[in-house]
């Protein structure tokens, strides 16, 4: 190896909050040399990568529409990676969600009354959560494991989903298209900023943050939940459910991705087509990463990842790149992260250089009374 | 059933076990060292593109399985050098490989969508692939359904019958009693992952060069995370792993059959019953706690780094 580490005493407090910096920082050069390679000019590329998109009011509040969901759904998922549950399939919770809320919708079609989106949302939800309960409870009753088990369901929403659309809830004048009836008005999220799509989902988003923030610094079960994750051992002789943890962990993950696929139907899409999220539920676990796992700053991830959705839409329309090029950086961004939160608690030492000697391990050195000494004191 | 649909029946099952076999043979050596590298998918449907691209352009065979196997490695170097060298999460970093790694193989294939091409060639073995029904079935596949039984065999042998495979598992079980044993345990974990990269490559160049000869993005399908729930299935065995692929490969032809035979079934549901087959099995296997804790290696997912 060119490099060795060494364990600092004490985490960085530094590279807690500058890793993510970092690791963007690595990703725009990351991003430079692709651009290279595809023979595209780098300011031309960066431009529309990271300027043009939210240049404008409206560039702006396509951001909020797409943090939305990013937001949501990895506040809720960071709550369960802190306890050690590793809930990936986010992606099929939000689908569920989305058809359980678009079958209220469709239920209730044209009927126009103040509780239908009030129902759809709780409808939402509940899809979401149902989803995520089966990955629950064959962990907790049969030990199988939550990453694959919720996974392998993403994949079964989505054929759910293209099932849907294809038969039950396909628009009956729609001339055999796959996709259902618009939704009318009383089944549509209201728009907070006139003339653009942004929605109520992203003040939810803004709550959520708060609510989960509340949860996690002020209350026991938020310290139930980072114990079990950090110190299993501990948080067992504490007497915190691990069984409760995951229930907890993947209801709440599943609760907000449902939510969050019904705001994206009932919001920017308004109607139930085969594909309803462009991967928010993967890009989300990004997300949680990239905010440290603390709701405040998932709320920032969330704003970069989304503009990393906004690039990608734009490159391909001006530099007619591929959409996949959002995925290469999304992919890239998590990577950098993760090389660069060594710092946190190692230092990396080149090869053929002394370890440093921590100036508080000398004088802890120091102030350590002998044994000779000691046992002098003792006679 | 006639014969000759029988015949082409078990014909398809080995072509849709085939890629399965590579991926899954390739994670359970990953796992055996202690490491969880659940960035298979991402590794497979890389291979898959870089081997046609490469057909594409040189119309070699034996190029483009090299070229699949390449990438597969290059992407698990990447996963290795930080969840091994900078000791990241390798449940977080075998994510990213997968997301990466869907990204990028689409975007280095939008060039190559809509492109067919014959497929590998079929090796005629003298004499044998002339028996009826048998010759056909046992003797006349392309060299890489070969070559999967042969690796789980050289595998296996490997695994249970030499030094190398037992320091293996001990790094695999006990990092820290193979370190104190003068092992290099991140020398052996680096291997593994490369070698489980080069097979996921090898799986999706299978993919596409042989199952469906053309490049779609994302074409794996989740085949890499049935891949990782087969390993479990297999309780780390090559043996078992070898009958699950095949277990798998009937189930997702199934789906094509039950379709001809007029079953009006909705085509969604059948084309389900691979993952939730998955998650069956995954159910029955996981629930005998005892098992899974006595064949899976004790420090699977555990980073280690030796003091220095």
């Amino acid at each position: 190896m060119l490099f060795s580490l060494q364990r600092r005493q004490q985490p960085s407090t530094f590279w807690v909050f500058f890793a993510p910096v970092a690791a963007l920082i690595m990703t725009l050069l990351a991003g430079l040399v692709l651009f290279g390679l595809l023979g595209i000019p780098a300011a031309e590329a960066f431009y529309a990568f990271f300027i043009e998109p939210v240049s404008s009011l409206y560039g702006l509040s396509e951001l909020g529409v797409k943090a939305a969901p990013l937001i949501i759904i990895a506040t809720a998922l960071s709550v369960g990676f802190r306890a050690g549950v590793w809930n990936i399939g986010a992606e099929g919770q939000l689908i569920a969600g989305a058809i359980a809320g678009a079958a209220v919708a469709l239920w209730f079609y044209e009927v126009d009354a103040y509780f239908v989106l009030p129902l759809m949302i709780l409808a939402g939800m509940a899809g979401g959560m149902l989803w995520a309960a089966i990955p629950a409870l064959l962990k907790t009753r049969f030990n199988a494991n939550e990453i694959l088990t919720s996974l392998m369901l993403s994949y079964v929403a989505a054929l759910l989903l293209s099932y849907m659309v294809h038969g039950p809830m396909r628009d009956p004048d729609g001339f055999n298209f796959p996709e259902s009836r618009l939704f009318h008005e009383a089944a549509t999220m209201p728009v907070i900023l006139p003339g653009t799509r942004l929605h109520m989902g992203f003040l939810v988003a803004l709550l959520l943050v708060l609510c989960i923030w509340l949860l996690l610094s002020r209350t026991m079960l938020g310290f139930s939940l980072k114990v079990t994750g950090a110190a299993p051992r501990a948080g067992r002789f504490a007497g915190f459910s691990q069984n409760g943890a995951i229930w907890f962990s993947l209801l709440l993950g599943g609760g907000a991705a449902g939510a969050a696929g019904l705001f994206e139907v009932a919001g920017p899409i308004g109607q139930l087509l085969p594909s309803v999220s462009p991967g928010y539920g993967f890009t989300a676990i990004i997300v949680a990463f990239v905010g440290r796992l603390h709701p405040v700053g998932v709320l920032f991830a969330g704003l970069l990842l989304a503009l990393s959705y906004l690039g990608g839409e734009s490159a391909q329309i001006s530099l007619n790149l591929p959409v996949a090029v959002t995925g290469v950086f999304q992919g890239l961004l998590l990577f950098f992260l993760l090389a660069a939160d060594v710092l946190i608690l190692y230092r990396v030492i080149p090869r053929g250089r002394r370890p440093v000697i921590d100036e508080r391990t000398r004088e802890a050195s120091r102030n350590q009374p002998s044994q000779a000494h000691r046992s002098e004191g003792n006679t | 059933m006639s014969d000759d649909v029988l015949v082409l029946t078990l014909l398809t099952i080995i072509t849709a076990a085939t890629p399965l076999v590579y991926a899954a043979i390739g994670e359970l050596v990953v796992e055996k060292s202690g490491v969880l590298n659940l960035g298979v998918e991402g590794m497979m449907v890389c291979g898959a593109v870089c081997s046609f691209a490469v057909v594409h352009a040189t119309g070699s065979g034996i190029l483009g399985v090299v070229a699949g196997a390449g990438a597969g490695l290059l992407l698990a170097l990447l996963f290795a050098f930080i969840s091994l060298g900078l000791q990241a999460s390798q449940v977080a970093t075998g994510l990213a490989l997968t997301i990466f790694g869907i990204g990028l193989s689409a975007l280095a294939g939008q060039q190559l969508v809509g492109i067919a091409y014959e497929g590998l060639p079929e090796l005629n073995l003298p004499v044998l692939s002339e028996l009826p029904v048998l010759g056909q079935l046992l003797f006349s596949h392309d060299a890489l359904v070969y070559g999967s039984f042969m690796l789980v065999a050289a595998v296996w042998f490997f695994l249970y019958h030499t030094r190398g495979g037992l320091t293996l598992r001990a790094v695999g079980d006990s990092p820290e009693a193979a370190h104190s044993m003068g092992i290099n345990v991140l020398r052996w974990r680096y291997g593994a992952t490369l070698f489980g990269g080069a097979c996921a490559g090898l799986a999706g160049c299978y993919l596409s060069m042989a199952y469906s000869p053309m490049w779609i993005e994302n074409m794996t399908a989740g085949r890499g995370w049935i891949a990782l729930a087969l390993v479990v299935f297999a309780t780390w065995r090559p043996g078992r792993l070898l009958f699950g692929a095949y277990l798998f490969g009937s189930i997702s032809i199934l789906q094509l059959h039950v379709q001809a035979l007029g079953i009006q079934i909705p085509s969604q549901f059948m084309s389900m019953l691979p993952y939730l087959a998955t998650i069956i099995v995954l159910v029955i296997i996981s629930r005998d706690q005892g098992r899974i804790r006595q064949n899976a290696p004790a420090s699977i997912g555990k980073p280690f780094y030796p003091a220095s």
